[in-house]
Parts: C-alpha cells; structure tokens; sequence
C-alpha cells in the first residue's frame, strides 16, 4: 500500500533488462559491434518513452530519475536575476533546488494551493512577471494523488512567453501524458515509480529549448547529461513506459480506482473521526490518481501508526522522512490548510497495479483496530466517545 | 553470545518489546541479550534534536558533529537493528523534548536555578513518551541500556528500583522519576552487569560499536557551551536573554563587583566570577528577585539540610513521618546518611548528618535505603537568605 514511494519491477521489464548486464554489457558510445548492440537497446527505450510521452525520441534525456530531472530544469535554466514561479506542494527535489536557487539570487513565488490540493492556473497567471523565466508545477502529487490542470497551466505559460516544467513523476503511469497538449518545454518523469528500475529516468527537453546540462563530461545524450549511460537501467525503463502506456488504455486503472475506492469508504464508514484530504467542498473528491488516497485519523498519531501497521505486516506512508528517518509532518497537507494535529494524524495509502480486493479487505480488517487501539492510548481522546 | 543473565521481567512469547536504542554499545547489547532470549524486539530511536538547528549562530559550526540524535548515532543504531534482524524505527519526539527538557532547562537557567536535562528527558521522554509510544506500536515493555534494576516486592505491592551490580555506572539518580506503571513495563537488562561485561558481550555479539566512547556530555549541546546555547535559542525564537546583570556580594553584604546575570552561575562554582580576593571565592547562593549573586569562602558552601518539591515515591508510597535514608544529591556523589522529614504539602526537607557542600537549587535529591531508591524530587532555593 505504498505504491507512490516506489515499485517492483515487473517481470517483463527484468526479462528486457537481462540481455544487457552480461551479454550486451558493452559501452553504448563505443564504435565497435558490441558497442552498436547497447546502443541499439538505449535508442529502442528512447523510442518507448518518446511514445509514451507523445514526443520526438530526440527529446528524451536519459538521466537518473526524478531528482536529476526537476534539478537540471530548474538549475539549467535559472540565474541570479531571474523570476521562478512553483507551487507550495511539490517534491523535495523542487522545493530544495528552489531555496537553493533563492539563496543565489533567484527570485521565487510559491502559489498556494486550493485547500482541496488544486493549484489554480489563475494564481499561476498572477504570479507572473516581466522577469519570470520558468514556472515548475508537479502534474499529480504523490502525497495526495490530486491531479492539476497542466493544460490550463500549459496555456498561461505560453501566453506569456515561459518556459513550463512539469514534474511528472508521479502521474507517468497513472494519468496519460501528452506533451503537446500540455504545452511544456520541459517534463521530469522516474522509471521506479512505474514498475521500472531505480536510478534511471528521463527528462523531456523540447527542441529548441536552452538548457544547460548539470553534469559535464562526455557528449553523452547530445551533450545534455554526460555520463556512460545505464543501459539496463534504461533498457527496462524502455519497457515499463511501453506496458505503462498499454495500462493507460486498457482499462487496468478504472479497476484500481474501484478498489481504492472501496478501500476509501470502507475506512470512513468504520472509523469515526476520519476524512480524505483532496476533497472539494462539496464533500466529493477532486481529479486524483487511481491508485492514492490520503486519509486522516483524527487524534492519532500517524508516525506510531505507521509502525504499529507495518508490524502487522502492512505498509504505508505518513508525512515526509526526514534526514534521520523520523516523520515530519507533510508540507504538501499544510500549505493545504491542514492544521499540524491532522497532518501529524494523516496516512497515505498508495496501491500497486497489481492490489486486489483481499488486499483492501485485510487493510479494513487491520486499520481500524489499530487506529481504535492508539485512540484508547491517546490522553485526550480516550473516554471521549469517539 | 551464551552468557544467561537474570531479567526479573519474565518475557512471554509473542510479547513485542520496544528497545530504546540510541547507537551506544549499552542500548545496542540490550536488543542483542533480548533477541538473543528469544523476545520479539522491536528498536527505536527517538529523535529529539535537530543538530543542525542552531547551525551558524555563534559557537555552532555550520554542520554540527554534536551526538545527539546525530545522523552517525541514528546509523550505528540502524547497523545494529540490521545485523540484529530486527525492526527498527526512528520516532520523531522534537516538539516534546522541546516542550519538556529544552524550554524547562532554558527557564531554570534564566531563574538561578542549575537543571538536569537528563532526568527531564528520562521522565518526559524516555520513559513516558517512550512507552506510549511502545505501546501504540503494540508492544507491551520497554526496555533501555541504563544501569539500573527493578523488580517487583510483593510484601509492599510496589515495583522497587534499586542500583545495578556496576556502582561505578549506577544510573539511577537519573531515574527517581520513574512511575509504578512505567516500573512495570520496563526493563533495565544491564542492571546485574559491569560495562566491562556488556562490551565483552557486545563484542562477541559482533556488535561493530562495541569500543564506542561512552556519551558524557548535554546532547543537545555538543561542546557544552551552555550560555552560549540559551543566548542562540533565544535569539532563534526571536528573543533576547532577559537582562539579569546584578552585584556579586560577600555573605555579610558587601557588593564586591558587578556581573553580567544569573544565568551564568551555579552554585559551587569558582571561575568567571570577575573579583579577585585573597582566598578563592565561590558562588554560595543566586537571587533571581534581587539579580543578587552571594560569594564567599569554600566552608560557606556547606549546608546542613535542604528541600524538595515535586516528589516521586518508589520503595515507599509517601513519607509520613520522619526517616533514616541516604542521599545523593548529583550523580557523582555517594550516598550519605541523612533524616527524611514531611514538610509539608510535596515537601520534604533533608537533615544531613554531615553537612554538604554546594547544595544545588535545580538539580535532584535522590532518596535510598542501601540499595533500593524510596523516591527524590527536586531541590527549591534555600529557605532564608544568607
């Protein structure tokens, strides 16, 4: 249940990566046959993802996943003097290289979002000016699974000259990506939260786009990212874009979202004090992914819960890990409005593609004796009635 | 690792017990011995301070190398649970230790008081927090590397705290604090053990930190610069050390110079007090109200009694009349012989049968009959002035 943090790969995707650790192994930019072969495997998953993506296969940088990508977006791009324009509930690997660029002379506006998770593209649009030279916004948030309008963001980008980065690590797979239609210059995605490998991903740079690379060395990837390129890893990034792009369509995830869905109702209708964060305010959810759903327990300490379930052998997540491992509240539910109790009481529940109901009943089965258990340890709420 | 030692605690199967592992050799062979009986063990480590925190304000280097909850303790505590096989977390309690050690330890300062973070931490957070927090999980005990022992007397219908079989390591004038229920439900494994044998242990355990220095100093405050510490916390909260300058006096009045406040002192002490006399001058007693700091001569530090308040009782449930006990009053002390007498609501005042030097306002009385702690509480300022 704790899909958005990462992934198995699927066994289809090892199958395609195997050839390349031992009998391919051979460096990708060399002349000779063998190196043709692994070059041969790199240029095919170019293709995969470039369809995936809806874009030109000369547009996909291979690099090492998410962070690196939303990095060398921002950082490739931005320079003292500049204005950047991101919102209050992105990644670490946005809102880090964001204070960084701030502290060099950036100027940055962090847009607020809606308390239902939803930024709207008309605070975008007033956050612009003269000087703004990128706007960054996450496509689907991994805490929340809420989707954002990127096409309407798309438009206020255009309208207005600005290069447009999407960080779309966690919709690739869950949502359909089109370049195009969204309009972006620049689009972040990671294989591992697809049912890839870990430490590859791809950054799309739309031709004509200048943007500096962050690691410098060989011409690797046309001179935008250096480095020998991880054929396997890239190879069966290839694969889970195409199974990925095949999921899209058939039908797999209006499966995973029943499912969720029960899971959802399920949880509200046994636990009282408890109520999904994404909600808009009539009570009904705004766009999400299929597979997420953000709950809190009020009164519980979602840190201990999270243990306390893992013990009972089920796995999700609760707030941010800190440098040490210990919880730290999610920035993405408070910039939401959240008071700091809730968002100390949130849980996130992610599940793979491959859930079924026996997974969600034994989640109904276990998650509601153990919030009722911490509750009973909880001072202030104990005898409460609740 | 075949060395059977008695535990009074029985553990039963099935029966989860939370480790409070801080990355040193004690708590770390704690979990080995518990795993090693068979227990279910789960490790935690609390995470109490942010190192970092007051990084680049005067005195702090930019990256603290300070030991509590330091990255490198969170690591050996996680090599330790890995090589163990056991579950382990790290428990995010900085807002408590905050609350209840930080802020407190500040304030005594600020009052003419001299605290004792440690004992704070041990009844706020290592055991109360602690064991909320185990049993939230769904472990029933506790149990910590201190040196220490409990059982069970069944003539008394309490839970007894006594000394460990290691005088030189005895912890327990840390633990006067301890409640009858957090009694029941912890476990000092260590208690019937010299380090010696708990290294040796470690080390045939495989324990990588078996040689790792023991912990001496405030955790919070790496370097031990104290004033240093309240000034950049006050300033990182966005206030000032409250101007507490005053007159150094002898004990017959006489002002004998200026200084710079009362945080600076603590009673006993001999340097930095700015005034030259013939004889070496120690400071006998702070004034809060008056800002006055008393000084005099090494035999003026004697008292023949003191008082506390904010009792906890363990060997006995109250005193009702007077008694014979022994007495610490720091950690680095014998005990010495002394009469118990109800004083009041809360209070109790000691009778030394020799007097003792530097009686301390802040710091804890701690209360034996031979082995066995009754109970303590903590020292008020002397009842009439000098």
């Amino acid at each position: 249940m704790d899909a958005n943090a990462t992934t198995p790969l699927l066994p289809d995707v090892l199958a395609a990566m195997q050839p390349y650790w031992i009998e391919h192994f051979a460096n990708a930019s060399s002349i000779h046959q063998p190196g043709q072969e692994a070059r041969r495997g790199v240029d095919h998953a170019r293709e995969q993802v470039a369809e995936f993506l809806g874009c030109r296969a000369a547009e996909v940088v291979f690099n090492s996943g998410g962070t690196e990508g939303d990095n060398t977006a921002l950082r490739g791009l931005l320079r003292a003097g500049d204005h950047f324009i991101t919102t209050a509930i992105e990644h670490s690997a946005i809102l880090t290289t964001t204070a960084h660029l701030e502290r060099v002379g950036v100027a940055v506006t962090r847009v607020a979002p809606l308390p239902d998770g939803r930024i709207d593209p008309e605070a975008i649009r007033s956050a612009l000016r003269p000087d703004t030279r990128l706007i960054s916004v996450m496509m689907a948030n991994n805490e929340t699974g809420v989707v954002q309008d990127v096409g309407a963001i798309g438009r206020v980008a255009s309208e207005a000259g600005v290069v447009l980065h999407i960080d779309a690590v966690q919709a690739a797979g869950k949502v359909p990506i089109r370049v195009e239609e969204i309009g972006c210059q620049l689009l972040s995605i990671s294989a591992h939260k697809m049912y890839g490998p870990k430490g590859v991903g791809a950054l799309f740079v739309r031709r004509g786009t200048q943007i500096e690379s962050l690691v410098l060395g060989g011409g690797h990837e046309r001179r935008r990212r250096a480095g020998t390129e991880n054929v396997p890893g890239i190879v069966g990034f290839g694969q889970a874009a195409e199974i990925a792009q095949k999921t899209l369509a058939d039908g797999a995830l209006d499966r995973l979202a029943a499912l969720r869905d029960r899971l959802e109702s399920g949880l509200l209708a046994r636990i009282p004090g408890c109520g999904v964060n994404g909600n808009d305010a009539n009570g009904g959810t705004v766009a999400r992914v299929a597979n997420t759903t953000n709950i809190r327990f009020d009164a519980v300490d979602s840190e201990a819960l999270v243990i306390a379930l893992d013990l009972k052998g089920l796995s999700v997540s609760g707030g941010s890990a800190c440098h040490s491992g210990a919880t730290e509240p999610s920035h993405v539910l408070l910039a939401m409005g959240v008071d700091k109790a809730r968002a100390r009481a949130s849980l996130r529940f992610s599940l793979l593609k491959t859930a079924t109901d026996d997974d969600v009943d034994t989640v109904l089965e276990i998650v509601p004796a153990a919030v009722e258990r911490l509750r009973a340890l909880t001072p202030a709420f104990a005898g409460a009635g609740a | 690792m075949s060395t059977q030692h008695p535990v009074v605690h029985r553990i039963s199967s099935g029966e989860i017990i939370a480790v409070a592992m801080s990355g040193g050799v004690d708590s770390s062979t704690v979990a080995a011995m518990l795993r090693e009986q068979g227990a279910e063990v789960v490790g935690l480590t609390l995470q109490l301070w942010d190192q970092n925190r007051l990084a680049g304000k005067p005195g702090v280097p930019t990256r603290s190398t300070g030991r509590c909850c330091s990255l490198d303790d969170v690591y050996d505590a996680r090599r330790v649970a890995e090589s163990l096989g056991i579950p382990y977390y790290v428990v995010n309690q900085q807002e408590r230790f905050e609350r209840d050690v930080v802020q407190p330890f500040v304030n005594d300062y600020l009052a003419g008081r001299t605290p004792i973070p440690c004992s704070l931490c041990n009844n706020h957070l290592k055991f109360d927090q602690l064991l909320l927090t185990a049993r939230q999980i769904g472990a029933t005990k506790i149990a910590t590397g201190h040196y220490a022992r409990n059982e069970y007397d069944e003539r008394r219908g309490r839970w007894i705290l006594k000394r460990p079989a290691d005088l030189a390591k005895d912890q327990t004038w840390f633990l006067f604090g301890l409640t009858q229920d957090q009694l029941a439900h912890t476990l000092f494994p260590l208690g019937e053990m010299t380090k010696p044998e708990v290294r040796e242990i470690a080390r045939a355990g495989g324990l990588a930190l078996a040689d790792k220095p023991d912990s001496q100093e405030i955790c919070f405050i790496p370097g031990g610069d104290y004033k240093q510490f309240i000034a950049n916390y006050l300033d990182e909260q966005g206030e000032r050390v409250p101007d507490s300058a005053g007159e150094l006096v002898s004990t017959s009045g006489e002002a004998l110079g200026h200084h710079s406040g009362i945080h600076n002192f603590t009673i006993g002490q001999r340097k930095g007090l700015g005034v030259f006399a013939p004889n070496p001058l120690y400071v006998l007693q702070i004034d809060p109200t008056s800002r006055r700091v008393t000084v005099g001569g090494e035999a003026e530090l004697n008292r023949p009694s003191l008082l506390v308040h904010r009792l906890n009782w363990i060997g006995i449930a109250s005193l009702d009349a007077p008694r014979r006990a022994e007495v610490r009053i720091r950690h680095s002390q014998q005990p010495t012989a002394a009469t118990l007498e109800p004083a009041g609501d809360d209070r109790v005042r000691v009778i030394f049968d020799e007097q003792q030097r530097a009686v301390t306002p802040g710091h804890s009385a701690v209360f034996y009959d031979g082995d066995e702690v009754l109970g303590g509480g903590w020292i008020l300022p002397p009842e009439t002035t000098l």
